[in-house]
């Protein structure tokens, strides 16, 4: 692997930065199981970063240490040059990192635009007595995230169901209002988690350009776990690989579709 | 052996008699709930319809008697018969068995795969139906309940500590007979629920209904016999307060009395509520012997609340619940 | 044919997110307001007052407080009883405490005693959760009502162990005691109301209220986007408890003016708001209001006919009331769990399009 620790350019021309995120020997036990076993990778300012592997491999329980909801039993986690405290996953969510999740984690009984205004709770700062009296701030805060909000749904093409309760929507909708309200956050990372899962194509492409438009427009760092091999491939920049809780690979695409242990884990080989 | 101990001894016992009792009621709330994630508030009405009815069919009241008259200005109260208790008790079983048919068919089927909670404030509008219609049917003053119980404090125990410790021990017969019955009904419940084939299908109910139905068990038929199983352990709970203090609105606050014995033990967990119950009928009766005088006494209302809640606090998963882990 | 959006335009953030974004509805809610205030209080009389309108305000309030609570943010708390006796008695140690401050500002403070005692009783929620919880808050419900009844203090030693309200006036009218006008007790109450729904409504439209609603949907999302569960949950216990208080308090002192806290805050009275929450609609302020005002009527509503016309005892008609309201939670339960409110929406909805539905 070449020497990218000052960043790297892509094939498309798009300049990759320094390191963001750094896991460092990531180990997390349920228990007796062991779900992840002793990984580091690390992400980049900027880049699209894939973490693929088969069913129980881990991955989702990965995004989870990322996004703070697992504490790992063992190991480090590193974000913007400094080691990140323990702390509770809406203090993650502060420190700008936002999520999507693998089965929808939408706000049922709440609207498309309340779900994407509570996507920037961490930066809403009125009081309760301004919002008591809806007064001064209150509504002047009220209105700015409004506007926010109102530009994030133009980009995703959801103005009609602004009003509808999410409830109500069909799942492609769905996936594309969670896609808004992490995105309504402004985050300097987003993760991913299968955002493409039971999508027919058509969805899938809007979908993937809705991802690279993100991270083009708004230079969001992106890390996902998909498993349509096909768009990882065509999306990404660089590649983890993860079987039974550990990396067995790691690099650019290519990279990665041509590691012999990849190809044993997806294809299947015996184990003696 | 100093009084004070011996009088600690006494209460102890005292409460873990009582704590039978919480168990038998909480062991109705146990069985609906792992049968049917219903968290079962109506459990204590239940018994006190099931004692209403006993009573009204042995005296040989007649049903809604006061809204006839108030509605045709008739003057019926009883038809004049005296039923025996053990007759009594076979009608007023297949009465609870009629109200599980009835509750299954028109609340339970309408409330499939509704959010637990909802499912609980349910069961707070039956409760509060079935006190209405309770009252109605048979009338709301205090009755005695009696069928053939020994009654009264013990002598031969009294009599016994007093020759051994120089100190007669006070306990009511009633209490031991609940007891006895009480260990009884929830052995032969822990049997049912292992050994037999209805016990199997109740559990393969409780640990996935989807699951269940795939395999042929009527979801239907479990639910009316688990009802009708809690409406018997209601009965038998009935009874025996019943017989205590009387047949009154107070007897299904016993209901409020095991929610504390189940957030102890568990929801799910037989054996968490014998455990649960009986941890907190001592507790309660010992708190009130040590440190009630000192605050002011009656702490019997909320201490088990209070214990439990404690608890919970730190162990949220109950005494015998496993760790939950949280998925997303 | 008048009740149309279109034709409406809203051309700012603030006008698209007003309380009442269709015109009607406004004139139809400064219409109700000015009856409220303008005519109400020139006809009421002392049965008016004294069985519907006064106890239908407060148990307004106390029903927009739970709602917050159960409504909004999904914690289920059966302690309301208990929460509402600490607003009667923080309100009665204030009034006999302070004489020389306005009766207002002890109502007020009442609340905020209620709200610390209520945040207090709330932190069992970061563990517990679901009926685990409600039933938790039974602790609340029964300590509280023990705690009342067997400290001298709390009653100021008084020889029955009931407080009793003495009188106070706001700008010289008496609204507490027993020389009080029926029209100063529902005026006073409808000040109390309309500034709480008003609060109400704008917590639930903001920010708060939002985390509220992610907390109740699906707290463990919600906590990972960003969301401070334990200041979510404790503002809503806090919040909901101030209501509660307030409502406890208008109940004691404007309403009963004396109170014996078993008979008055027990159990019965955390179901009797629970119900109002319940058949009024989740997570609806409106709700709360229909709610309130179904539970008052009903049971006045049944003695009228059974008891004063039909002649039945009374009894029986309380008994026909357990039953009624039983079956009703079980219905609205299983065809609508979002209440009276969500059948006023529905409604709403096909008068829109009157008369031309497609």
């Amino acid at each position: 692997m070449k020497d990218m620790s000052e960043g790297y350019t892509t094939a498309d021309g798009r300049k990759i930065g320094g390191t963001m995120m750094e896991m460092k020997n990531i180990t997390l036990r349920f228990g007796g199981v062991v779900a992840i076993k002793d990984i580091s990778f690390d992400i980049r300012e900027g880049e699209i970063r894939a973490i693929i592997g088969p069913n129980g491999a881990g991955k989702s329980s990965m995004l989870n240490v990322i996004s703070g909801f697992y504490i790992p039993s063992e190991g480090e986690v590193w974000f913007h040059g400094s080691k990140r405290p323990q702390m509770k996953p809406y203090q993650v969510a502060q420190q700008g990192i936002a999520r999507t999740f693998q089965n929808i984690a939408l706000f049922k009984g709440m609207s498309t635009l309340d779900n994407m205004m509570t996507g920037r709770m961490t930066r809403m700062k009125s009081s309760m007595a301004q919002q008591a009296m809806w007064w001064g701030k209150a509504q002047k805060e009220e209105s700015e995230h409004r506007e926010a909000v109102e530009k994030i749904i133009d980009f995703l093409e959801i103005q009609a169901i602004r009003k509808t309760p999410v409830g109500r929507l069909p799942y492609g909708l769905q996936k594309r209002v969670e896609l808004g309200r992490a995105l309504a956050a402004e985050p300097k990372l987003l993760l991913l988690d299968e955002p493409m899962a039971g999508m027919n194509v058509e969805e899938k492409e809007d979908m993937s350009r809705f991802i690279l438009d993100v991270n083009d427009e708004f230079g969001t760092t992106i890390a996902l776990i998909e498993h349509d091999m096909g768009v990882v491939m065509d999306l990404s920049d660089r590649v983890v690989v993860m079987d039974y809780g550990k990396k067995i690979g790691d690099g650019t695409p290519d990279e990665v579709r041509n590691n012999q242990d990849v190809i044993d884990a997806y294809l299947g080989v015996s184990h003696d | 052996m100093p009084d004070q101990l011996l009088f600690a001894i006494e209460v102890t016992l005292n409460g873990l008699m009582a704590g039978v009792m919480y168990a038998l009621v909480a062991l109705g709330f146990v069985l609906i709930f792992k049968a049917s994630g219903i968290f079962n508030y109506a459990q204590g009405v239940m018994a006190l319809f099931a004692a209403l009815t006993l009573v009204g069919l042995q005296n040989g009241q007649v049903p809604f008697a006061h809204l006839i008259n108030a509605i045709f200005g008739t003057d019926v109260h009883h038809f004049g018969w005296h039923l025996p208790a053990f007759v009594a008790i076979i009608l007023t079983i297949g009465v609870m068995i009629l109200l599980a048919i009835i509750v299954e068919r028109y609340v339970l089927k309408h409330l499939v795969n509704q959010e637990p909670i909802i499912l609980f404030m349910a069961t707070i509008g039956l409760a509060y139906f079935m006190e209405g219609f309770g009252d109605m049917m048979w009338g709301s003053e205090i009755k005695k309940l009696d069928v053939g119980l020994p009654q009264g404090i013990s002598e031969s125990i009294d009599a016994t500590t007093y020759n051994w410790f120089g100190y007669g021990f006070f306990i009511d017969r009633l209490d031991i007979v609940a007891t006895v019955i009480a260990a009884l009904l929830v052995i032969s419940l822990t049997l049912f629920s292992q050994y037999s084939k209805q016990g199997r299908a109740l559990r393969a109910v409780a640990d996935d209904h989807q699951a269940a139905l795939s395999v042929g068990i009527s979801l239907r038929f479990i639910w009316v016999l688990v009802w009708s199983i809690a409406g018997f352990v209601a009965l038998v709970a009935g009874i025996m307060w019943g017989a205590k203090s009387g047949v009154q609105f107070s007897l299904s606050l016993i209901a409020l009395k095991a929610l504390p014995v189940l957030m102890l033990g568990g929801f799910t967990s037989i054996p968490g509520a014998i455990v649960g119950g009986l941890i907190i009928g001592v507790g309660e009766k010992l708190f009130e012997f040590a440190i009630g005088p000192m605050i002011g006494g009656a702490t019997e209302n909320w201490f088990a609340y209070v214990l439990a809640l404690l608890f919970l606090v730190f162990r949220p998963q109950g005494l015998f619940g496993e760790k939950i882990i949280e998925r997303v | 044919m008048f009740y149309r959006e279109a034709g409406d335009f809203k051309t700012s953030y603030t006008d698209d997110s007003q309380t009442f974004p269709i015109k009607f509805d406004r004139w139809r809610y400064y219409a109700v307001l000015a009856v409220a205030f303008g005519v109400i209080p020139f006809i009421i009389d002392d049965y008016w007052a004294n069985a519907v309108l006064v106890p239908f305000l407060i148990y307004a309030i106390a029903a927009i407080g739970l709602n917050i609570l159960t409504g909004y943010c999904g914690q289920v708390s059966l302690g309301t009883g208990g929460f509402m006796a600490v607003g009667a008695y923080a309100c009665y140690k204030l009034m006999t405490g302070f004489p020389e401050i306005s009766i207002v500002f002890h109502v007020i403070g009442a609340g905020f005693i209620t709200a610390g005692v209520g945040a207090l009783f709330g932190l069992p929620s970061l563990r517990i959760k679901g009926f685990y919880l409600a039933v938790a808050t039974l602790a609340a419900q029964f300590f509280l009502v023990w705690l009342f009844n067997k400290v001298p203090w709390f009653y100021n030693n008084s020889a029955s162990g009931q407080i009793s309200a003495p009188e106070r006036t706001v700008f010289g009218i008496a609204v507490t005691g027993p020389n009080t006008e029926a029209w100063a007790k529902y005026l006073i109450c409808l000040c109390f109301v309309v500034v709480l729904a008003w609060v109400a409504r704008n917590l639930t439209r903001g920010t708060i209220g939002r985390s509220w609603m992610a907390i109740r949907d699906m707290d463990i999302a919600a906590e990972i986007i960003g969301v401070n569960p334990l200041k979510a949950k404790l503002t809503a216990f806090a919040v909901s408890s101030f209501f509660i208080g307030v409502a406890g308090a208008l109940f004691f002192s404007v309403y009963l003016g004396a109170v014996e806290v078993g008979e008055v805050f027990g159990i019965q009275k955390s179901f009797l708001i629970l119900f109002m929450v319940i058949i009024g609609g989740l997570g609806s302020i409106f709700g709360s209001f229909a709610g309130a005002a179904f539970m008052v009527l009903m049971p006045v509503l049944l003695k009228n006919v059974l008891v004063g016309q039909l002649g039945w005892p009374t009894d029986l008609a309380a008994h026909l009331d357990f039953m009624i309201v039983g079956a009703l939670i079980v219905i609205f339960l299983i065809a609508e769990p979002h209440g009276l409110a969500q059948l006023w929406r529905l409604a709403k909805e096909k008068l829109r399009l009157w008369p031309f539905p497609h």
